[in-house]
C-alpha cells in the first residue's frame, strides 16, 4: 500500500515475464489515468456539522486517510478533487456549497457523508434544511449513518475509488469533462421567500399563477401505497437453505458471509451514473398534472376518508335522535 | 462585580417583594400553574430591568427567549432569566405582548448580551424590539417568509402538530416527504410570490450594517469608498471558522474597525422540531447541539425535564450511582472538549495539526469508553429522565463481526482507572510542556482579544470565556446540581482576559476535571450494582409548568427552557423548547474583542471562544 | 532565554517522532494486522508510536452496545417451530418512540377476516432519516428490533436502496447473539427464556418448564414443540403467527390469539365493521 506496486497497474491482457515483474508495467491509458486519479483524491477542507468532526477524526492519526493519498485537505476549492459534504445542508448554506462546487476543477467528485447530506437526516422536516445535497449537486457516493464512524467513511472513500477504477476514458458518460466546450456549472440557488432552484423557475411561476387564480396545491397527493407482498412460506425456503449443513452456527456463519459478499458485490456492481440527473426529484413534479394534484387531501390519505365517514355517520345519528 | 453599592440580595422572593414595592403597578406574580417569577408591564420593562440589575444584584442575563401562547391566552411572551454572578437561583421575569404587531422594548442598553437573543426572537418569533439598533434576522436570511417559531407557521414538510405521526403506524406505507411536495424539495412559497421583483437582499443588509454608508450594488462606484478601507468576508467556508460561521470584517489597513458575525448556516430548526417531538424524542436531538460534548447536552436537558417531572406524583429521582455516572460522563466530555478546543486554537494560530493530533489521540481513548457504554462515539444519547440509559458495562469488549475485525477486551474499571490516573494527567502535562512556554504562542496570544470582566458579564459571556476574565462564575458551584456539592474541586479562574488566559484556563479545567474524576471512581466502586434507571417510560406524564435547567457545559452555561402546557391530562410534547446555547451568546462579545486588532488575530480570537456551530445556529 | 519555550515544545514533538521508531522496533514487523498486538496498541498503554488502524486490512471491531441502522430480529432458519418468523408483533412502539419518525409499519391483517394479527405486513426504515439513537431497540417490549453493527454500507445511489424494507432489515436471532452476547443474555434473562415470548406461552400451556437462560445454553438448539407433551394439535394452533399451511379452523385461531392479547385491536375492528354496515345501508 505504501510503496508503489507496479503489478497493481498491470493490464492482464499482456502478461509480463516473471523476471521483469515489478520493473515493467504494461497498462492501458484508462487504467493508468484512473489509478493516478484515485490515488490522489484531495478532499476539500470543509466541514458542515457533526459529521465534520468524524471527518477530522478520520484525517487524524488513528484512521488516517492519508494512507489513501487523501491527506492533502485543501482549503481552496480550486485545488481539490473531492467534496465531502459532511453534515446537514441548510438552505442558507447550499448557496455557498453550490458555488464552491462550481469552483472546483474537473474531475470532481461529491461524497455525501451521513444521513443529513444524503437525504435530510433527522432534521429533514425542518424548514431550513435541504433534503439531501443531491437535490442540487450530483453525488457519487452516499455514506449512511448519523454520524458514520470513521471506518464507515473510509469504506465510502474506498467505494469512491472503486467507482473511479471502473470508469473508462472511452466512455463520455464516465468522463464528461473531456467533452466539447466548457462544462455547465450547477445553477446556484437563490434565497427568496424560500430557496429557489433556478431550474424550477417555470414550475414556480406556473404554481404562482395557479395560486393567484385561487387554486392552491402546494401539497401533492401521496403516491399509491406500496403493494405489500404477503409473507411467502418462509419455512420451506429457509429450511432448504440450511439443509446442506446440520450445524446451525456454521450454517448461520455461511449465510452471513454470503450476505456480506452479496452486499459488497451490489455496492461494486452499481456503477450506473448516480443521480447524474442532478436535482430532479425522484418523481418529477412536472409529471403531476393540475387535475391530479388538486384533490390531494382527499385522495391521498385513506385516513381522512374514514374520519369523514365517521362524521357523516355521527351526523346521521344526531338527525335521527 | 460592580463597584457601586449593590444590595447583595439573591433571595428571589425577597427580590420580588422589593420590586413589587417599587413598581406596584408594573409588576405582578406569575400565577399560572407551575410557573415562577413575575410578569412585568412591557412599558416599564427597561426601568424594572435596570432595577433588577443595579439594585437587586442580578447582574447576569442568562437567557432571553420568546414563547408563543397561541390558544392559551393568545399572546407572545418574552422570558428573561437573570442571575447574580455571586451565585444563587434565577429571577425570572416576563413581558407579554399581543401577537399582532408584537413589540417589546429592547433590553440591549441594560444587558448588551440580549443583542443576539433579541434578534433571534425577532427572527423566529416575530417580536419587534423597539430601541434595538440592529434588529434584523440572525439565523435565517432577510426576505424569509414568516417567523417560523410561531405556532401557526407551518413548514413545507408539515405533517402533524405532534409526534408520533399517524401515518407511521398501523398503516405505515412508506413515502419520502419530498414526494408529496410539488417541487420535490423542502420548499413552500407564499401565494403572492412575484418572481419578477425577486432580488436577493440577504447580502445587502449585512453589508449595509457595516456602517460604510454605501450600498453593495454601488461598490463598483469607487467614489463612495475610501481606498484604505476594505471589507473582508470570512466564511462560511473557511478553514478556521470551526464550521460554517461567517464574519464580515471592516478593515482599515490591517486593523479591524468593526466585525459583524453572520450565522445561521447550520440553523437546523432544533426548536421547531423540538416542539413537535415528545419530551423523550428531544434527547438524541440534544446530542447534535454541541456535538463535541453530547453528554453535557443530555445532562442539561434531563435536568430541565426532571424539574418538571419532580412536580408530579410518580417521580423517583435518579439514584446515587446514576448521578455519579452522569458526573463521570460529563467531566470526561469536558476533557474531550477542552483538548479539542486547545488543539484547534493552535491550528488557528498556525501550528498546523500537530497539537490537534495529540489532542485527538487522547479523545479517541475517551470515545472508546463512550462507545462501549452509550453505543456511539459522538452522539451518546445516554441520559434519560431519572437516570441513564444503562449501567457502565463490566468490560469494554468488542465482538468480531466483519471481515478483518480485530477485537479488544478491557475491564472497564481498570480502563477508567488507568485513563484517569495516568493517561490523561500525562497528556495534559505534555500539552502544557508542548505549548505553554512557547514564545511564538505567547507573542500571538498575550494581550490579544482582551475582554474586561464588566464587559464579560454585560455581554452574558459564559464558561471559560467569562472565567478567564476574572469572574469566578461556575454553575457547578454557583447554582449546584447533581452531586457536585459533595465533590472537592476549585473553580478555575484567570484574570487577564486574553487568548492566552483562555488557553490556560482550559488546561486548568481539565486538571480540575481529572480531580473530580478521581473522586468519582471510588463512588462507582462503592455503588456497584445499584440500579441506574427506574421503570422505563417512553411517554412520561409531564406536569404543567415551565422549567429552566442549566449546566456548566464545557463551552459555558447551557440552559434549556422547557414549557409544558396545552394539554390538561399531561402533555407529551413540550409547548416550548428553547436552548440557551453558550456558543451563540458568547459570540455577542466577538465584535468588541476584535476591535483594534489585526485581521490575522480574528481567527485566534474566535478559536479562543471555542464555538460549535451546531449549538450556535441550532 | 528567548526560544527556550519553543525548544521545550519541539522536544515533545521529537519525543513522539522518536517513539514511533522505538515502537516499530519493539513489534519487529508484527505491529499491524496481528490480533495479539492490536489490543495493546489500541489500549491505553503505548507511550508513543503510531496507533493507526490499517482500516480495510484490520478493523476495530465495534463494542456490543454500538448502534448503527436497526434491524429486525427473526427466528433462525432452522428453528423447529417457526423458522424465519418475525419476533415483531407490529405493536408500533418503535414507530412511536422514533425521534425523527423514520419507521413505517403496516400492521398485519388476516386476509380472511380483516382483523389485525401480531405480525407486520411491511416494515420500512428510511436510513436517510434514521439518527441511530437506539430508542427503538431500547423500548421494544419484544426485543424484536436491534441496532446493527454493520457500518459498511456506502452506496452509489440512494433512491433505490436507502429505504430498507422488511426483507433487508430481517436478520436471524443467532446473528444478534453473535454480535452482542452479553446484551442478548441480559434480555433473555428479562424475558425468562432464550425463546420468544410466544413460544414461552405455548410451553407454559403445555405445562413444560422453560429453562433459565445462561451463557452456556445460549447456543442450544431449541427442541421442537410437537415432540413435547401434548399429542393433541393444540400447541401449534395457539401459535399466533400466520402459518403458511391452511387449516380448517384458521379464523377462530387468529381471533383467539390476537383477541385476548390486545383488546384495543378489537375495538378498531368493531368500528370498521360498523362503518361497513353503515356504508352498506347508504
Amino acid at each position: 500500500m505504501s510503496e508503489l506496486d507496479l503489478r497493481e497497474l498491470n493490464n492482464t491482457e499482456f502478461p509480463v515475464p516473471a523476471d521483469m515483474q515489478g520493473n515493467v508495467a504494461i497498462t492501458s491509458l484508462s487504467k493508468l489515468y484512473n489509478w493516478s486519479r484515485r490515488s490522489s483524491l484531495w478532499p476539500m477542507l470543509f466541514g458542515l456539522a457533526c459529521c465534520a468532526i468524524e471527518m477530522i477524526a478520520t484525517a487524524a492519526a488513528r484512521y488516517d486517510f492519508s494512507r489513501f493519498g487523501m491527506e492533502v485537505m485543501r482549503a481552496s476549492p480550486r485545488q481539490s478533487d473531492l467534496m465531502i459534504v459532511s453534515g446537514t445542508v441548510t438552505k442558507k448554506m447550499v448557496v455557498p456549497i453550490v458555488r464552491l462546487y462550481n469552483q472546483m476543477p474537473e474531475p470532481k467528485y461529491v461524497l455525501a457523508m451521513g444521513a443529513c447530506a444524503s437525504g435530510g437526516g433527522p432534521f429533514k422536516e425542518g424548514y431550513n434544511v435541504v433534503s439531501g445535497i443531491d437535490k442540487y449537486l450530483p453525488v457519487d457516493v452516499y455514506v449512511p449513518g448519523c454520524p458514520p464512524t470513521p471506518q464507515a467513511l473510509i469504506y465510502g472513500m474506498i467505494a469512491l475509488q472503486k467507482k473511479i477504477d471502473g470508469q473508462s476514458l472511452a466512455n463520455m458518460d464516465d468522463v464528461p469533462w473531456y467533452g466539447v466546450g466548457p462544462a455547465e456549472p450547477a445553477p446556484v440557488p437563490i434565497l427568496g421567500p424560500d430557496i429557489i432552484d433556478p431550474r424550477q423557475m417555470d414550475l414556480i411561476r406556473r404554481q404562482a399563477e395557479m395560486a393567484a387564480a385561487g387554486k392552491s396545491f402546494a401539497v401533492r397527493a401521496l403516491p399509491e401505497p406500496i403493494k405489500v407482498e404477503k409473507a411467502a412460506p418462509k419455512a420451506a425456503a429457509a429450511k432448504a437453505a440450511v439443509a446442506a449443513t446440520d450445524d446451525p452456527a456454521k450454517a448461520e456463519r455461511l449465510r452471513k458471509r454470503e450476505e456480506a459478499l452479496a452486499r459488497k458485490r451490489a455496492a461494486q456492481g452499481q456503477n450506473a451514473p448516480a443521480a447524474e440527473a442532478a436535482g430532479e426529484a425522484p418523481t418529477p413534479a412536472q409529471a403531476a398534472p393540475v387535475a391530479e394534484a388538486a384533490p390531494s387531501e382527499q385522495g391521498g390519505k385513506p385516513k381522512f376518508d374514514k374520519e369523514a365517514m365517521m362524521a357523516k355517520i355521527r351526523a346521521k345519528k344526531a338527525n335521527k335522535g | 462585580m460592580t463597584d457601586n453599592a449593590v444590595v447583595e440580595q439573591t433571595d428571589t422572593n425577597a427580590a420580588i417583594a422589593v420590586l413589587k414595592e417599587k413598581f406596584p403597578d408594573a409588576v405582578q406574580d406569575d400565577t399560572r400553574e407551575g410557573y415562577k417569577g413575575i410578569i412585568v408591564d412591557k412599558n416599564k420593562l427597561v426601568e424594572v430591568a435596570t432595577a433588577i440589575r443595579d439594585e437587586l444584584g442580578f447582574d447576569y442575563l442568562s437567557s432571553a427567549t420568546g414563547v408563543d401562547y397561541l390558544g392559551i391566552g393568545d399572546h407572545l411572551e418574552m422570558v428573561y432569566h437573570a442571575y447574580s454572578t455571586s451565585g444563587g437561583p434565577a429571577l425570572v421575569f416576563k413581558a407579554q405582548t399581543l401577537r399582532d404587531n408584537a413589540e417589546i422594548p429592547s433590553l440591549i442598553d441594560v444587558w448588551p448580551g440580549a443583542d443576539f437573543q433579541e434578534r433571534e426572537a425577532w427572527d423566529l418569533m416575530g417580536i419587534r424590539f423597539s430601541g434595538h439598533p440592529n434588529l434584523k434576522r440572525i439565523l435565517l436570511w432577510e426576505g424569509f417568509n414568516g417567523h417560523p417559531l410561531r405556532k401557526d407557521w407551518k413548514e413545507a414538510y408539515y405533517e402533524q402538530d405532534h409526534k408520533p405521526f399517524d401515518s407511521r403506524w398501523p398503516g405505515g406505507h412508506v413515502f419520502r416527504a419530498e414526494e408529496r411536495n410539488v417541487y420535490g424539495k423542502n420548499v413552500a412559497y407564499p401565494d403572492d410570490l412575484d418572481l419578477s421583483t425577486l432580488t436577493d437582499v440577504s447580502e445587502e443588509s449585512i453589508y449595509s450594517g457595516m456602517g460604510l454608508g454605501v450600498s453593495v450594488q454601488n461598490l463598483g462606484n469607487s467614489e463612495h469608498l475610501q481606498t484604505d478601507r476594505l471589507i473582508v468576508n470570512m466564511g462560511p467556508h473557511h478553514p478556521s471558522t470551526h464550521g460554517v460561521f461567517r464574519m464580515v470584517v471592516s478593515l482599515n489597513g490591517e486593523t479591524i474597525e468593526s466585525l459583524e458575525p453572520v450565522m445561521g448556516y447550520l440553523h437546523r430548526n432544533h426548536e421547531k422540531i423540538g416542539e413537535r417531538n415528545t419530551f423523550l424524542h428531544n434527547m438524541p436531538f440534544t446530542d447534535r447541539l454541541d456535538y463535541i460534548s453530547s453528554m453535557g447536552n443530555n445532562h442539561g436537558y434531563a435536568l430541565a425535564v426532571e424539574q418538571l417531572l419532580s412536580q408530579g406524583a410518580r417521580w423517583t429521582p435518579p439514584t446515587y450511582r446514576a448521578e455519579a455516572i452522569r458526573v463521570l460522563m460529563v467531566e470526561l466530555t469536558r476533557i474531550v472538549n477542552h483538548l479539542w478546543a486547545i488543539g484547534f486554537l493552535l491550528n488557528d494560530l498556525g501550528a498546523f495539526f500537530t497539537p490537534a493530533l495529540y489532542a485527538i489521540a487522547e479523545r479517541e481513548r475517551i470515545l472508546d469508553f463512550f462507545e462501549a457504554t452509550a453505543g456511539s462515539r459522538m452522539m451518546c444519547n445516554y441520559m434519560r429522565f431519572g437516570g441513564v440509559f444503562k449501567d457502565i458495562p463490566e468490560r469494554i469488549k468488542s465482538v468480531a463481526n466483519l471481515v478483518n475485525d480485530m477485537v479488544r477486551d478491557f475491564n472497564t474499571m481498570d480502563y477508567l482507572t488507568e485513563l484517569i490516573n495516568e493517561r490523561l494527567p500525562r497528556a495534559v502535562d505534555e500539552l502544557d510542556q508542548f505549548l505553554t512556554d512557547s514564545e511564538i504562542i505567547r507573542t500571538r496570544t498575550v494581550g490579544v482579544g482582551y475582554l474586561p470582566p464588566e464587559m464579560a458579564i454585560a455581554y452574558s459571556a459564559a464558561g471559560p470565556l467569562l472565567r478567564a476574565s476574572g469572574v469566578p462564575y461556575d454553575i457547578r458551584r454557583a447554582d449546584p446540581y447533581s452531586i457536585y456539592p459533595e465533590l472537592d474541586f476549585d473553580v478555575a479562574v484567570r484574570y487577564n482576559g486574553d487568548i492566552y488566559d483562555r488557553y490556560l484556563i482550559r488546561l486548568d479545567e481539565v486538571r480540575e476535571s481529572i480531580r473530580i474524576l478521581k473522586q468519582i471512581l471510588p463512588r462507582l466502586e462503592r455503588t456497584h450494582g445499584e440500579n441506574v434507571f427506574g421503570p422505563k417510560q417512553h411517554t412520561p406524564r409531564v406536569p404543567l409548568g415551565e422549567a429552566y435547567g442549566r449546566v456548566e457545559n464545557p463551552k459555558g452555561e447551557l440552559g434549556y427552557y422547557v414549557v409544558s402546557a396545552g394539554d390538561e391530562k399531561g402533555p407529551q410534547n413540550p409547548w416550548r423548547y428553547h436552548v440557551r446555547a453558550p456558543s451563540f451568546i458568547n459570540l455577542t462579545a466577538l465584535g468588541e474583542m476584535c476591535k483594534g486588532h489585526k485581521v490575522a488575530d480574528v481567527v485566534a480570537i474566535l478559536g479562543s471562544i471555542d464555538i460549535v456551530l451546531g449549538e450556535t445556529d441550532r | 532565554m528567548y526560544g527556550k519555550g519553543i525548544a521545550k515544545g519541539l522536544f515533545v514533538t521529537f519525543k513522539h517522532f522518536f517513539n514511533t521508531y522505538v515502537d516499530d522496533i519493539r513489534y519487529a514487523g508484527r505491529k499491524y494486522l496481528h490480533q495479539e498486538n492490536f489490543e495493546v496498541r489500541q489500549g491505553l498503554r503505548p507511550n508513543g508510536g503510531a496507533y493507526t488502524v490499517m482500516y480495510p486490512e484490520e478493523k476495530i471491531a465495534v463494542p456490543e452496545r454500538f448502534r448503527f441502522i436497526p434491524f429486525l430480529v427473526v427466528e433462525d432458519a432452522d428453528h423447529p417451530e417457526r423458522p424465519g418468523e418475525d419476533w415483531c408483533t407490529s405493536c408500533g412502539i418503535c414507530a412511536k418512540v422514533c425521534p425523527p419518525q423514520c419507521i413505517w409499519i403496516v400492521r398485519g391483517t388476516n386476509p380472511e377476516t380483516g382483523r389485525p394479527v401480531p405480525q407486520p405486513d411491511a416494515f420500512y426504515i428510511d436510513t436517510d432519516i434514521c439518527m441511530n439513537c437506539g430508542f427503538c431497540a431500547e423500548f421494544c417490549p419484544f426485543d424484536a428490533i436491534k441496532m446493527d453493527h454493520d457500518y459498511e454500507m456506502a452506496s452509489y445511489d440512494r433512491t433505490a436502496v436507502h429505504i430498507y424494507d422488511k426483507k433487508r432489515l430481517s436478520k436471524p436471532v443467532s446473528y444478534w447473539k453473535t454480535i452482542a452476547p452479553t446484551t442478548a443474555l441480559e434480555e433473555a434473562v428479562g424475558r425468562g427464556q432464550w425463546e420468544h415470548n410466544d413460544i414461552a406461552k405455548v410451553l407454559k400451556k403445555a405445562g413444560q418448564p422453560t429453562t433459565a437462560p445462561t451463557i452456556e445454553n445460549m447456543w442450544l438448539k431449541p427442541e421442537p414443540l410437537a415432540e413435547t407433551k401434548a399429542p393433541e394439535p393444540a400447541a401449534p394452533q395457539a401459535m399466533p403467527a400466520k402459518k403458511a399451511a391452511p387449516s380448517a379452523n384458521k379464523p377462530a385461531e387468529t381471533t383467539a390469539a390476537s383477541g385476548d392479547k390486545k383488546p384495543k385491536f378489537d375495538k378498531q375492528a368493531m368500528l370498521a365493521k360498523i362503518r361497513e354496515k353503515k356504508a352498506n345501508k347508504e
